[in-house]
């Protein structure tokens, strides 16, 4: 076990798989500094500028390149520096990199990373602050992961690497400090939700920097004699129904709580599966939380009326319950 | 082989291949206006050929090609069979793309064309990065990305020859300009001198070319490709051609000037220009009509087979989307 911060983990599995896969490479602006958050930090210096590209800005071309350059043999990472600026490139993401491999009848792979800083960061106000993760499993051809937690960061970063797949990658700004004990070895199959923890009266489900709300929520919840189960989906597509099934037909309850717009978002595609596959064992209402259908604001207050807080959670998790 | 054997033997590989290529698409518009087998839209080339033969005859097999939705020639004499891209028009199984990509996405790996495509401008920077993989393992093969006159006015074209130029990859950028985007006259929609100056700006060496001379179109790009392959960075040619059918096969470009398209038929034909090289080179008119008479039969043939050939296996619909979290294991 080594302690390291979220944004140490994701380094360090880049930086082994660099030296694992000389294939592996990196591109986007300003990498050779580390980039926004430090993802980067040092690894120009250890692999030189040709792994470690510096771009222009320029994000389709940084998409677009990275995708021709996964078709003849490279196996990319691709920042974005903030999810919000990927949309520059949706062209590319969408109607090339996810479609190439069917539409060419499977003679195309693209191996890729897609990495997308997401998520409240304070102050960042509407165009850096963005968590759109439902986009991304709306289409096909992507994986779409959301860390919580440094040992995720750490071994699903690697795991996106080995993916032919192209997976896009949300890492949440806010938890880029976050730190934790990592186990180096521990391997984790993409798909595979986390039971973050064990409760018999009710299951939390989230991802993101939200699975971690939960958490306290659940340990909040303890203290008033609520025993709730916490789910967190680590990845988006594919998802982990069983687990969510499961825990379902044990507790009989159901909260689902994301940072993005509730209205759309994969919230609303959990509940839907939990009613169609566990619908007889549901015995209390189902709680859905998201953000309000507007937008992040600058000013702290404005911004704060987004959030889903831990409060929330308590509050719905009670609610399902009839308390 | 003497110098004029060679120019011989490469003229008339040239005019070959536009014969092929011009018999191809005939086929294909047949097959979609008299046949109703092509159910998509085709974009002919028809009167284009030359910039096709001209720049292909300069790559070699496991060179990179990117290409666009009018893509049939350059697919073609990239060494494509064109049993299988016909079976693609058709949406047929063993098509290029076993029927799911129809003319717009044929791509055949194997002979290193890695697409046409349905967005204007895209494979721009594709290309880009294509080169930039190929530079990063230090493979001495080439890329070549052919566009319309019209992608340049798309945001790909400046990021994508802007990161050639920086990143200073082995491409060479050809703008295939035949004069309309669609229904509209591109000099119309385009601000400034064009695509040379824009590359010129970009720092890359850009060369202008009549792109209905295939002797013209090969020579030139002869030497562009020695540069690039040499290390001497991308390049732009700049081929300028006309369109003579409509946008797709089924338009009938009523927005032209009237005569415009029949009178580059009759004075500027790629084919019969290739032609007349060869009898100046000492080719007799039977010689030159059995190449035409042998590209014919080739294609008559090709979508008689091809017409013949299944539609694909329904499970197809849900194969090669993704490995993990496959529609073929999980649709939802
Ligand atoms: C991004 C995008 N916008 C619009 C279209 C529709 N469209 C298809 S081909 C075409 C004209 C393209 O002109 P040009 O690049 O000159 O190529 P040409 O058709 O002349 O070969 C248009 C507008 C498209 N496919 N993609
Ligand atoms: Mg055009």
């Amino acid at each position: 076990m080594v302690k390291m911060t979220f944004v140490e983990a994701s380094r360090e599995a880049l930086r082994e798989m660099m030296h694992e896969d000389e294939t592996v490479w990196c591109v986007g602006e300003d990498l050779g500094r580390g980039s926004v958050f430090g993802q980067y930090l040092g690894l120009q210096d250890e692999f030189g500028p040709d792994r470690v590209a510096d771009t222009p800005i320029s994000e389709a071309a940084i998409m677009g390149a990275a995708f021709g350059a996964a078709m003849v043999g490279t196996r990319p990472v691709v920042e974005m520096r903030f999810s919000d600026f990927a949309l520059c490139a949706t062209d590319e993401l969408v109607n090339q990199i996810a479609k190439a491999r069917f539409m060419f009848g499977g003679q195309s792979r693209a191996p890729m990373v897609i990495r997308k800083p997401i998520g409240l960061w304070r102050s960042s106000a509407a165009q850096h602050s963005q968590s759109l993760e439902s986009w991304y499993v709306h289409i096909p051809g992507l994986v779409v992961l959301c860390p919580a937690t440094p040992q995720d960061n750490y071994s699903m970063m690697k795991a996106a690497i080995r993916c032919d797949d192209p997976v896009v990658y949300l890492e949440h700004k806010n938890i880029w400090g976050m730190e934790g004990e990592v186990d180096t070895s521990l391997d984790i199959e993409l798909g595979k939700a986390a039971v973050r923890r064990q409760g018999a009266d009710v299951t939390l489900v989230s991802w993101s920097d939200t699975a971690n709300l939960c958490v306290q929520a659940a340990e909040t919840l303890a203290g008033e004699g609520v025993d709730a189960e916490v789910i967190d989906l680590r990845s988006l597509w594919p998802w982990d129904k069983e687990a969510v099934v499961s825990s379902v037909r044990k507790t009989g309850r159901l909260v689902v709580a994301h940072e993005s717009v509730a209205v759309g978002g994969f919230g609303a595609e959990v509940v839907a599966t939990v009613v169609e596959q566990a619908g007889d064992a549901l015995r209390g209402p189902v709680r859905r939380l998201g953000a309000p259908r507007s937008l992040v604001a600058y000013a702290p207050n404005l911004e704060d009326k987004m959030r889903v807080t831990e409060q929330m959670i308590v509050t719905a998790a009670k609610e399902t319950m009839g308390k | 082989m003497t110098t004029a054997d060679h120019n011989t033997r490469r003229a008339r590989d040239l005019l070959a291949m536009m014969e092929r290529i011009r018999a191809f698409e005939e086929q294909a518009c047949l097959a979609a206006e008299r046949d109703k087998l092509v159910l998509g839209a085709i974009h002919p080339s028809i009167g284009q050929e030359a910039v096709a033969v001209g720049v292909m005859c300069n790559f070699n097999r496991d060179d990179i090609l990117l290409s666009t939705h009018r893509g049939h020639g350059h697919t073609l004499a990239k060494g494509a069979d064109p049993l299988a891209m016909m079976r693609e028009l058709l949406g047929r199984e063993g098509g290029c793309c076993g029927g799911k990509g129809g003319s717009m996405h044929i791509a055949d790996f194997g002979v290193g064309m890695l697409g046409a495509n349905g967005v204007v401008g895209a494979n721009i920077t594709i290309a880009a990065g294509a080169a930039h993989g190929l530079k990063l393992q230090g493979s001495d093969r080439i890329v070549v990305d052919i566009f319309g006159d019209g992608a340049i006015n798309r945001g790909p074209f400046l990021e994508g020859v802007n990161w050639a130029s920086v990143f200073d990859l082995p491409i060479l950028f050809v703008c295939e300009d035949n004069q309309y985007s669609a229904t509209t006259k591109t000099s119309t929609v385009t601000g400034g001198p064009g695509a040379a100056a824009r590359a010129e700006s970009l720092g890359l060496r850009a060369t202008t070319v009549d792109g209905n001379d295939a002797e013209a179109v090969a020579d030139v790009t002869a030497e562009i490709t020695a540069r690039i392959r040499a290390g001497g960075g991308p390049e732009m040619l700049h081929a300028i051609t006309y369109r003579r059918t409509g946008h797709t096969s089924f338009d009938p470009a009523g927005y032209r000037p009237e005569g415009e398209s029949e009178r580059e038929a009759e004075t500027n034909d790629p084919i019969a220009r290739q032609r007349a090289v060869l009898a100046g080179m000492g080719l007799s008119t039977d010689e030159l009509d059995a190449i035409h008479a042998a590209a014919q039969s080739e294609m008559v043939q090709v979508l008689a087979d091809a017409a013949a050939t299944p539609f694909p296996a329904d499970e197809m619909a849900l194969q090669d989307v993704q490995d993990i979290g496959s529609p073929a294991q999980e649709a939802y």
